[in-house]
């Protein structure tokens, strides 16, 4: 009768020996809180003078199985009797062969083949970011003769997406940072009573420095991770192969729209974050130091000469690139499964963002007597 | 109509789906129907006529715009929320693509279900996997593999015998022989035949591969027209003149399938 919970009855046998008889539904559901019973069951298994009775068993499955057979010492114990089916079943545990473990390898290997890894790892890296920027350059030397086959709708969505969707979130943080920045420099500057610097600093930080890095790394975290686990889920979803079989590049329609799209739309972003960070800095600077926004407005354009806003714009297209190129390289490298992805994501974000920082030290002591009015 | 006997109660299920614009498409109207315990149920019908939604709303993924769904004669929460089991134990789910997790192994995979509910003894977790992999037709050297290695037809077999694990005793089965070969199908048919018979477990399986039908269900549930127009064995529904019963069952195809049932 299912249903019944299983049960181990002791009973005393005609020759005066120990009989043990296996009552009732043997199941997972049923052994695994019947902590007694399996206690009992390990106890009495090796025994060999127990005879052991599985005709009162209903069902049995392979956990319960599994218990008995360990309880008996992984084979038939010399006195037992049951349901043909029972027993059979039982004997399959014997037959059963686990695979060799794996070895492991001694620590010194380990960690010799871990950094050969890292060492081929990182001009593996190098190499396919190469390659990826070749074949840009090759698909944009093919699309100089081949107009029609430049994908606007991919660059138009990419330039929503990445550009004006993120206007608000550059303005709130460029304007936050324009008035901590104002805040700061006006307090120093009282000291001094060289109040009127204010516009020399806010104006040269920002146009050349602030706005382009800020809109940069907002948008490597914002967009760059974004065009990451896109491409990856792709791979997962095996997007990628289905274009590939239609005899669609990847390069052609998923990298280089991205790639044209944020270099032409973060100098646009970075001109934007300055803006409102000046603005909180004209504002802040009201204030603090009684300046007004007309004599900054005024002021402006003597103490930073334009050659600093065309630094500016130069070094946000090439971040711009750099992000998308880099968060397209490590979106190919996405394996399907989601552990990659995480990691992947992860890790392009920070390269972005290390990249971005990287080139604008480069752009600083290469344009170092460049833009200064004094 | 809820007894004890019975292992899923559908009790007047109504499913609409609204896209928040005031469309409303119905999916299930007013569907009630009643499995037994140890039963096969076969689930066919048209594509996207429901079938699936109807098995996630049994295992609780999906809840029902009205209508109550029973599990072992208690309504689903009560039954999932009862301290002595857990939702694992309680069924056995295959899903469509197999869901393995991929960042797992093929053995961490089939174990994970095993270590959820505290067995935590290696030896014996072993044991249990290698079985249910080799009784699921894999060799014990796939067991290394990532899912994303794996064929289809091993993502399949590897999710089965998550599935199996535990030995529920209620298998909720989402096509399970598509994409797989005939021999495979037929391998799965064979071995789903002898759990069944060893473990009596109840068995719901969504599929429109014709040979399960006859070989495996016993009870069929034909969803059409947003309802269930029959739940029937086999030779019932054969005999039922519905259009849809008409044109997936008395196609030249399966009229050879169905040539040697007994009426």
């Amino acid at each position: 009768m299912p249903g019944q919970t299983l049960r181990l009855i002791e009973t005393r046998l005609e020759n005066g020996g120990l009989g043990m008889a296996l009552v009732g539904d043997w199941t997972l559901i049923n052994l695994e809180p019947a902590k007694e019973v399996a206690k009992k069951l390990r106890a009495l298994g090796a025994d060999p003078d127990v005879h052991w009775d599985l005709n009162g068993v209903d069902l049995l499955d392979s956990y319960s199985a599994l218990m008995i057979w360990q309880a008996w010492g992984w084979r038939f114990p010399a006195s037992v009797q049951g349901k043909p089916e029972h027993l059979c079943f039982l004997a399959r545990w014997g037959q059963l062969e686990l695979p060799q473990p794996v070895p492991q390898l001694p620590f010194v290997q380990l960690m010799g083949l871990t950094i050969n890894k890292m060492y081929s790892s990182f001009f593996d890296q190098v190499l396919s970011v190469l390659t990826l920027l070749g074949q840009l350059v090759l698909d944009l030397g093919h699309l100089l003769f081949n107009v029609k086959a430049i994908p606007w709708p991919d660059i138009s969505n990419t330039v929503y997406d990445a550009g004006v969707r993120a206007l608000g979130i550059t303005a709130l943080v460029g304007f936050l940072i324009g008035i901590v920045l104002s805040y700061l420099s006006a307090l120093q500057l009282k000291m001094f009573g060289g109040e009127i610097f204010i516009i020399n600093i806010l104006g040269m930080s920002i146009i050349r420095e602030l706005g382009p890095l800020l809109a940069a790394i907002l948008v490597a975290g914002r967009s760059g991770s974004a065009m990451t686990a896109q491409i990856g889920i792709m791979r997962v979803t095996e997007e990628l192969d289905a274009l590939s079989a239609l005899g669609i590049s990847h390069s052609l329609r998923l990298v280089l729209p991205k790639v044209v799209a944020l270099a032409v739309v973060l100098p646009l972003l970075s001109v934007w974050t300055s803006a409102a960070a000046l603005f909180g800095g004209i504002l802040s600077a009201q204030g603090i130091l009684d300046i007004s926004y007309k004599q900054f407005l005024f002021k402006l354009p003597e103490a930073v000469p334009l050659s600093n806003l065309l630094i500016g714009l130069l070094k946000s297209t090439t971040f711009g690139f750099s992000i998308a190129l880099i968060a397209c390289h490590f979106g190919f490298r996405i394996k399907p499964n989601t552990e990659s992805l995480g990691n992947e994501t992860t890790n392009s974000v920070v390269a972005a963002i290390t990249v971005v920082i990287m080139m604008d030290a480069v752009f600083a002591i290469l344009f170092m007597n460049v833009g200064f009015s004094l | 109509m809820i007894g004890t006997a019975v292992a899923i109660g559908i009790d007047h299920v109504w499913t609409q789906f609204s896209d928040g614009l005031g469309n409303v498409k119905t999916v299930h109207q007013d569907i009630s129907m009643s499995i037994a315990k140890g039963e096969i149920a076969g689930l066919v019908g048209a594509s996207g006529c429901g079938k699936t939604t109807l098995l996630r709303e049994i295992i609780g993924l999906q809840v029902p715009s009205q209508g109550k769904i029973y599990l072992m004669g208690q309504t689903l929460g009560d039954y999932l929320k009862d301290s002595t089991k857990t939702a694992a134990q309680v069924c056995g789910v295959l899903f469509q693509r197999g869901a393995l997790f991929s960042a797992l192994d093929v053995f961490e995979n089939v174990a994970f279900p095993l270590r959820e509910i505290g067995i935590n003894e290696e030896r014996l977790i072993e044991h249990l996997v290698f079985m249910k992999l080799v009784t699921v037709g894999l060799n014990s050297h796939d067991a290394w593999l990532k899912p994303a290695e794996l064929s289809g037809g091993m993502i399949k077999r590897v999710a089965l015998a998550r599935a199996l694990i535990l030995e529920p005793g209620l298998l909720l089965l989402d096509e399970p022989t598509a994409g797989l070969d005939p021999i495979a199908s037929q391998d799965f048919v064979d071995l789903l035949a002898e759990l069944h018979r060893q473990l009596h477990f109840t068995v719901v399986l969504v599929t429109h591969d014709l040979d399960v039908l006859r070989d495996l269900c016993t009870k069929v549930a034909v969803l059409a027209d947003q309802k269930i127009i029959a739940f029937e064995p086999l030779p019932a529904i054969l005999a039922c003149g519905h259009p849809f019963v008409r044109e997936f069952f008395h196609n030249p195809r399966a009229k050879r399938v169905f040539r040697n049932l007994r009426r």
